[in-house]
């Protein structure tokens, strides 16, 4: 059907587009006139838009794309609302820096700021490995709990976040448990038997002829950083052996495992990576998961 | 594109009734008088609302009415915080009782006077025939070629239309900010985007519902002509035309006599003021607001032929009937069993309000379990949890709050951050407060059901607020 040859609808006296579909066609009603002005708009808010924002690839020697007149960069102003929050944090970031982490805690407006940055930090950067809340997991230690390897008071958190564990700095905590197994220190038996009078400090076991025995080797081996008693010592992260919490695990497997190849698994320096207040922010966070340095 | 114009089958009735253009004339009388003196109190009040200040001491808004600053809204003395939304709620309802009440006594009064399309029509046809002239004139007007004059009286009422449309908006805006300084950000361009968007939106709206729309809204969008047929009865009062005494009309010659005919002379009068371009003769309809010009129109021309007013005149359709039926009409009748329910409604729902709003929270306490952990062992092998405390100070004054926990024997309780053991705190005005407390529980002393209470005490008052919330532990059968 050619243009010229109009079919017209007799029912309604409609012009039809002349496409036809087992014998129904469709009707040519015009656009609705609001329709189409509101169609006309949108085509002149186009060209006004490109004469104001970032519209067009640019010709050679422009940069990327026409600037529009009024320099709109969504660059610029994500920029710029992060220097806005930065100076609305000031007040409280600067009294973060002052502050001694032992006032921080003790007042009531920097703890709260603290706990609150705190809490957003812990979620970004650490609960990967000590989970939501310092819940913990096998090899990554509890933070709700009283059971801390270098110590849980403030200071001792603070230091521990900033320098890390076994790192290259001078001042990173840093302790190795020798490979008593891998490197041929002790037999295999005297493994068993230390890793049975392990067990029976925490009272998991009663003592055995294999404990006692035990009890040998670990005098001769042992005693230097986890003490006699086998309560550890927090200077050398030394953990206490006669308390519920293991940080792999209490079954005889794990605990033969970790004498015969220790783990001594390391923790970033978060200092080399967050700015003093974030770190500040993190140690009263820490600290006030559990509320006591144990 | 080539349309066609459609040539619908001669039997078939248009989709779309096209709108006829409603000049109203304007009447002189005493509703005239009324309506224009309560359109100047309503647009006074609507306007100066936001600028009355109220004293709350430093730090605190000082608008009297102001709505969503910090999520508060404040009615003069009155602060109702986001959480305490039930009483705008309330207000609501209310709202919606006394308009029913009204509508059963005095049918669409809020129609006819009150509501906001009514008063701001009323106003832009004001404008209108301020430079267009009045009826006659606006017609003719309209009917007239594009000359010089026709395009300045256009051209200024639109522009007149507009700046009262942004006014508009630019007040309501008003009730949501701190006033003064929000009309000076808004001048020099540094007011919150949002202000400039909702002046925008209300200029549209005012300029379209009251300039370009007016009595197709009442008709077509709202649907309070729908409801109030259901709230209306043969006692309201309404805009009548009493056909009892007008029946049959007719055009009347001074030396004719009045035996044998009505007092309606068909002259149209009521017709030509209806800002609705409805014939009130046809009876209760949709369409009418209820604003009485008819009423005024008629009594005019009743004076001018000699015969009594009221012609058209506020009454009830069972009087209508009865004086039609020959017997004497009714006293109105102001105590109806609808009337009374209202009455009684309002009250209640009024006294109920007041005594939550006398008898409301000072403060509130909100306690959150940690859940991850959900709880720690020590190394004593005691069972641990951790909560997290929000104490919430509605006033400005601080607070003294002593916190108690209750529910299970041999509790440790601290507060991070305080002395050990120490759970009396003080918590600054008009904000919310956070804690971490820490409670420890001998394992043998808890069983994987446990549930504690937390009572929150203000030591002066002895106000109270208390949560319920479970201590986790191991389970044990």
């Amino acid at each position: 059907m050619s243009e010229h040859d109009k079919d017209v609808d007799a029912a309604t006296g409609v012009e039809t587009t002349g496409h036809e579909w087992d014998g129904i066609r469709e009707l040519n009603n015009p656009l609705p006139r609001w329709w189409l002005y509101i169609f006309y708009i949108t085509i002149v808010w186009a060209v006004v838009y490109w004469i104001f924002m970032p519209a067009w690839p640019a010709l050679p020697g422009m940069g990327t794309n026409t600037p529009g007149i009024r320099n709109h960069s969504d660059r610029a102003l994500v920029a710029e609302s992060i220097d806005a929050l930065r100076s609305a944090r000031a007040e409280n970031g600067a009294a973060l820096i002052e502050a001694s982490v032992e006032d921080i805690l003790a007042d009531q407006d920097l703890r709260q700021f603290a706990m609150a940055a705190g809490e957003s930090a812990f979620g970004d950067n650490c609960a990967t490995c000590h989970g939501a809340g310092g819940r913990g997991a096998p090899g990554y230690p509890t933070l709700a709990d009283d059971v801390w390897l270098w110590g849980g008071g403030l200071d001792e958190i603070q230091h521990t976040i900033t320098y890390g564990v076994r790192q290259e700095n001078m001042e990173s905590r840093f302790s190795m448990m020798p490979a008593f197994g891998r490197d041929q220190v002790l037999s295999a038996e005297e493994i068993t038997n230390v890793a049975h009078y392990v067990r029976t400090l925490s009272g998991l076991e009663e003592p055995s002829d294999a404990s006692i025995a035990g009890q040998e080797v670990y005098e001769w081996n042992c005693v230097a950083c986890h003490g006699e008693a086998g309560t550890g010592d927090q200077l050398q992260g030394a953990p206490d052996l006669t308390d519920r919490d293991w940080l792999y695990g209490s079954d005889m497997a794990t605990v033969q495992a970790t004498i015969y190849n220790p783990r001594n698994s390391a923790m970033p320096a978060w200092g080399e990576r967050l700015d003093e207040t974030t770190v500040k922010a993190l140690a009263v966070y820490v600290y006030a998961l559990s509320g006591s340095e144990g | 594109m080539t349309a066609l114009k459609p040539t619908p089958p001669s039997d078939a009735q248009p989709m779309y009734k096209k709108r006829e253009p409603v000049h109203p004339k304007l009447v002189s009388g005493k509703f005239r008088s009324f309506k224009f003196a309560f359109m100047a109190l309503a647009l006074a009040v609507y306007y100066g609302l936001p600028w009355i200040r109220w004293d709350r001491g430093p730090d605190a808004p000082d608008q009297a009415i102001l709505f969503f600053a910090d999520g508060k809204f404040y009615f003069g003395p009155i602060e109702i915080w986001p959480q305490e939304v039930y009483y705008i709620t309330g207000i609501l309802i209310l709202s919606s009782f006394g308009l029913f009440l009204v509508t059963s006594l005095f049918g669409r009064v809020w129609c006819g006077y009150a509501c906001p399309q009514t008063v701001w029509t009323d106003l832009y046809i004001a404008v209108e025939r301020f430079f267009e002239g009045d009826r006659n004139k606006r017609i003719k007007l309209d009917r007239a070629p594009w000359t010089l004059n026709k395009i300045w009286r256009k051209v200024a009422k639109h522009a007149v239309w507009l700046l009262i449309a942004a006014a508009t908006g630019g007040a309501l805006v008003f009730y949501f900010h701190d006033a003064p300084s929000l009309a000076y950000n808004f001048f020099t361009g540094h007011a919150p985007t949002t202000a400039y968007v909702f002046v925008g939106i209300l200029t549209f709206t005012t300029y379209s519902l009251a300039g370009t729309m007016r009595e197709q809204v009442c008709t077509y969008l709202c649907p309070w002509p729908r409801i109030q047929a259901a709230l209306t009865d043969e006692d309201a009062l309404n805009v009548t035309y009493r056909w009892d005494r007008g029946e049959p009309r007719g055009p009347h010659k001074k030396s004719e006599t009045w035996e044998g005919r009505g007092d309606c002379v068909d002259c149209n009068a009521c017709v030509t003021a209806c800002p609705m371009g409805i014939d009130i003769r046809n009876g209760a309809q949709l369409e009418c607001i209820h604003c009485a010009l008819c009423i005024d129109a008629c009594d005019d021309i009743m004076k001018k032929v000699g015969r009594p007013t009221g012609l058209i005149a506020y009454d009830t359709d069972k009087n209508v009937e009865l004086r039609a039926a020959g017997k004497p009409a009714q006293k109105f009748r102001l105590f109806r069993p609808r009337v009374i329910i209202y009455a009684v409604l309002i009250s209640a729902i009024t006294a109920l309000m007041a005594y939550g709003l006398l008898t409301r929270s000072t403060f509130e306490l909100n306690v959150l379990k940690d859940r991850s952990p959900s709880f720690v062992q020590l190394s004593d092998g005691r069972i641990q949890n951790g909560y997290a405390i929000k104490l919430v100070n509605k006033r400005i004054d601080p607070k003294n709050i002593r916190l108690e926990v209750t529910g299970i024997e041999g509790a440790d309780v601290s507060l991070v951050g305080e002395e050990h053991g120490d759970l009396d705190v003080e918590i600054p005005g008009e904000g919310v407060t956070r804690f971490r407390m820490i409670i420890k529980i001998p394992e043998d002393a808890v069983d994987g059901n446990d549930r504690l209470r937390i009572v929150a005490i203000d030591t002066e008052t002895g106000e109270q607020d208390s949560n319920f919330i479970p201590f986790s532990s191991p389970r044990r059968n």
